[in-house]
C-alpha cells in the first residue's frame, strides 16, 4: 500500500512535467497548426542558465525565474525568426522548421558550451526528503506536483478571464475570423510562444532539479514524450494534453514500479503499447480537440 | 452625397480561375445595399475581399476616404468595416458572452465598450438570457444573432453580412431581416449578400446583381424587383 501511494506520488509529479510539456505544444499546435519539435530545446537553453548561475553563485530562487525568461525569450525569438516566414507554409514545413531550429540550437550548445553532460548546482533542500505518514517524499517531487498546480491554475485562470487568453481561444478555434475582429495574427502567435515558453522553462526547472545536470541533447527525451502525451490527449486541445501528460506519467512510473523483473527490459514497449491501445479506442486522444470536427472512416 | 465604400475594378482570383472580373460599386452612408445572384456570382468573394480575407487581385477599395485595398484583416475593424461571415462561424468553445467580448476586441473605450454590451443586449435578448452559455450549444437563429451582434460590438460604420438567412427557418429568417432594418435606423450602413431575394429586396434601398463574377445590373430595389435581369441572374442566362 505505501509502495503504491510512494509510486503514485512520483506519477503526478513526473507526469505533471508531461503535462506542462505537452500543453506548450498544444497551445501553439491549437493556433498555428505547428508541433514544435524545437520546444525541447527551450528546455535545454532553461538548463543551461541554471547552470550558469550555479557557477556564478546566483541563489537559487533568482536563477529559476532568470532560466524561465529566458525560456520565454528564446521561445519568441524562434518564433520570429525561424517560424513566421513560414507560417502559411504547410504543416510539413512548419514541421521541418522545427526539427531545424532544434538541430541548429543542439549544434551551438556542443560547440559553444560542451559536448558532455554539465552538473548543475542545487540547493540542498531539492535533494532533501520528508516523512508524511508512512511516506517519504523527496522534497523536488512536493515542488514539481505544487509548480505543476500553479501553472495549471494561472493558465486556466489566463485562458478564461484575460482578454489575451480569450483571443488566443478564438484563434485556435478560427484564425480568420478572430482576425476579422482585430484581433492581431501576431500578437496571438507571439503570445502563444511566450506561453509555451514559460511552460518549458517550469518543466526544465523542474527536470533538472530531478537529474541535477544538464546536456546539449537534454531537451530531446522529454519533449518526445510530451508530444505522445499531447497525441494521447488529443492533439490541439490544452485539457487533452494535462490528462494525457498524467496519465503518460502513470504508465511509465507504474510500469518501473510494479512489471515483474524479467520484463523490465520491454517497459518502453510495453508503455507505448499502452498508450496505442488508449488510441485504438479513442483515435482523436482522450479529450479531443473541438476544432477537429472531421471524422475518418 | 460622397461614399462611404467605393469599390472600383475590383478583381479576385482563386488560382487560374477569375472569380470577379472587374466590379465597380458605391455604398453610400446609411444605406442598405443587397448584393444578390445565383452561387458562385461573386458575393461572398467580394466582401470576402473588402475585408482582407481573400487577396485583391486588382482593383481599388476606398473606404472612409483611405485606400483600404491591402489591409489586413485586423486593420478593418477598428478602422470601422466589419464583416458577419457566412456560415456565422461564431466560436463554438467560447461563452455568448466571449464571443461579445471578442467582437470588441480593437475598442479599448470603456464607455464606448460598454454602450456597445447595452446595445447588443438590447437588440437581443436572448443573448444576454444565455450570456454563459457556450456559443456552440445555441439554435442556429440564436448563433446568427451571437454573429450579427459580435460584429456590432466593434460599433462598425459599415457592416457586410454574407447571407444573414442560411439555414435558418423562415420565422427565423423573418426576425433577422427585421433586426437589419432596426440596425439601419440606428445609423448602421449595411451591405448584405442573400439568396432570399424577396427579403432582401424589401429591405434594401439599392441592389447589385451579379452573375459569372460581373455586375449586371443595379438599381433601387423596386427598379430590380420589376426588372428581368434577376431572373436571368439566377437562372444563369447572360
Amino acid at each position: 500500500m505505501d509502495l503504491l501511494l510512494q509510486q503514485t506520488v512520483n506519477a503526478i509529479a513526473l507526469g505533471g512535467t508531461y503535462a506542462l510539456l505537452a500543453l506548450g505544444l498544444a497551445v501553439v499546435f491549437s493556433i498555428m497548426g505547428l508541433i514544435n519539435f524545437a520546444h525541447g530545446e527551450l528546455m535545454t537553453i532553461a538548463g543551461y542558465v541554471l547552470m550558469y548561475c550555479g557557477l556564478a553563485g546566483v541563489p537559487f530562487v533568482i536563477s529559476v525565474p532568470l532560466a524561465i525568461s529566458a525560456s520565454m525569450v528564446a521561445a519568441v525569438l524562434m518564433e520570429r525568426i525561424a517560424f513566421r516566414p513560414v507560417r502559411n507554409g504547410s504543416g510539413a514545413t512548419m514541421l521541418v522548421t522545427s526539427f531545424a531550429v532544434a538541430m541548429i540550437l543542439q549544434v551551438l550548445f556542443q560547440n559553444l558550451i560542451s559536448a558532455r553532460s554539465q552538473a548543475v548546482m542545487l540547493p540542498q533542500i531539492l535533494s532533501d526528503s520528508v516523512r508524511v505518514g508512512g511516506l517519504v517524499i523527496g522534497v523536488n517531487k512536493i515542488a514539481a506536483i505544487v509548480a505543476t498546480v500553479v501553472m495549471l491554475v494561472f493558465l486556466d485562470w489566463f485562458m478564461k478571464h484575460q482578454k489575451t487568453g480569450i483571443a488566443m481561444r478564438a484563434a485556435a478555434e478560427d484564425f480568420a475570423v478572430a482576425r476579422l475582429m482585430g484581433i492581431r495574427a501576431n500578437t496571438v502567435i507571439a503570445g502563444a510562444f511566450a506561453l509555451s515558453g514559460l511552460l518549458a522553462g517550469v518543466a526544465a526547472v523542474l527536470w533538472v532539479s530531478q537529474r541535477a545536470s544538464v546536456d546539449p541533447l537534454m531537451g530531446f527525451m522529454p519533449v518526445l514524450k510530451a508530444f505522445i502525451a499531447a497525441i494521447l490527449g488529443g492533439l490541439g486541445s490544452l485539457r487533452g494534453a494535462v490528462a494525457g501528460g498524467f496519465l503518460l506519467g502513470f504508465i511509465e512510473i507504474y510500469l518501473a514500479a510494479f512489471l515483474p523483473r524479467e520484463f523490465q527490459e520491454f517497459r518502453e514497449p510495453i508503455g507505448l503499447g499502452l498508450v496505442v491501445l488508449v488510441l485504438l479506442f479513442r483515435p482523436n486522444g482522450l479529450i479531443p480537440s473541438a476544432a477537429l470536427k472531421a471524422e475518418k472512416v | 452625397m460622397e461614399s462611404l465604400l467605393s469599390v472600383r475594378s475590383l478583381q479576385i482570383r482563386y488560382g487560374a480561375i477569375e472569380a470577379v472580373r472587374g466590379i465597380d460599386f458605391d455604398i453610400r452612408e446609411g444605406e442598405i445595399v443587397a448584393f444578390l445572384g445565383a452561387n458562385g456570382a461573386g458575393k461572398s468573394s467580394t466582401l470576402n475581399a473588402l475585408v482582407g480575407l481573400v487577396p485583391v487581385a486588382g482593383g481599388t477599395v476606398v473606404f472612409n476616404g483611405s485606400d483600404i485595398t491591402d489591409w489586413r484583416p485586423e486593420a478593418l475593424a477598428p478602422a470601422g468595416l466589419t464583416l458577419s461571415p457566412e456560415g456565422r462561424r461564431v466560436f463554438g468553445t467560447l461563452s455568448v458572452a466571449e464571443n461579445l467580448m471578442m467582437g470588441a476586441y480593437c475598442i479599448s473605450d470603456k464607455v464606448a465598450i460598454s454602450e456597445a454590451w447595452e446595445r447588443v443586449y438590447s437588440l437581443f435578448p436572448i443573448l444576454y438570457e444565455r450570456r454563459d452559455q457556450l456559443a456552440g450549444t445555441l439554435s442556429g437563429g440564436q448563433q446568427q444573432m451571437l454573429a450579427v451582434g459580435r460584429a456590432l460590438m466593434s460599433n462598425p460604420n459599415l457592416l457586410l453580412l454574407d447571407e444573414p438567412s442560411l439555414g435558418l427557418a423562415p420565422k427565423i429568417v423573418g426576425q433577422i431581416f427585421n433586426l437589419i432594418s432596426q440596425l439601419r435606423d440606428q445609423g448602421v450602413t449595411i451591405a448584405l449578400v442573400e439568396q432570399n431575394v424577396s427579403m432582401a429586396l424589401e429591405i434594401a434601398d439599392r441592389g447589385y446583381v451579379l452573375s459569372s463574377g460581373r455586375i449586371v445590373s443595379e438599381g433601387t430595389s423596386a427598379e430590380l424587383g420589376q426588372s428581368g435581369t434577376l431572373q436571368s441572374a439566377y437562372l444563369g442566362a447572360e
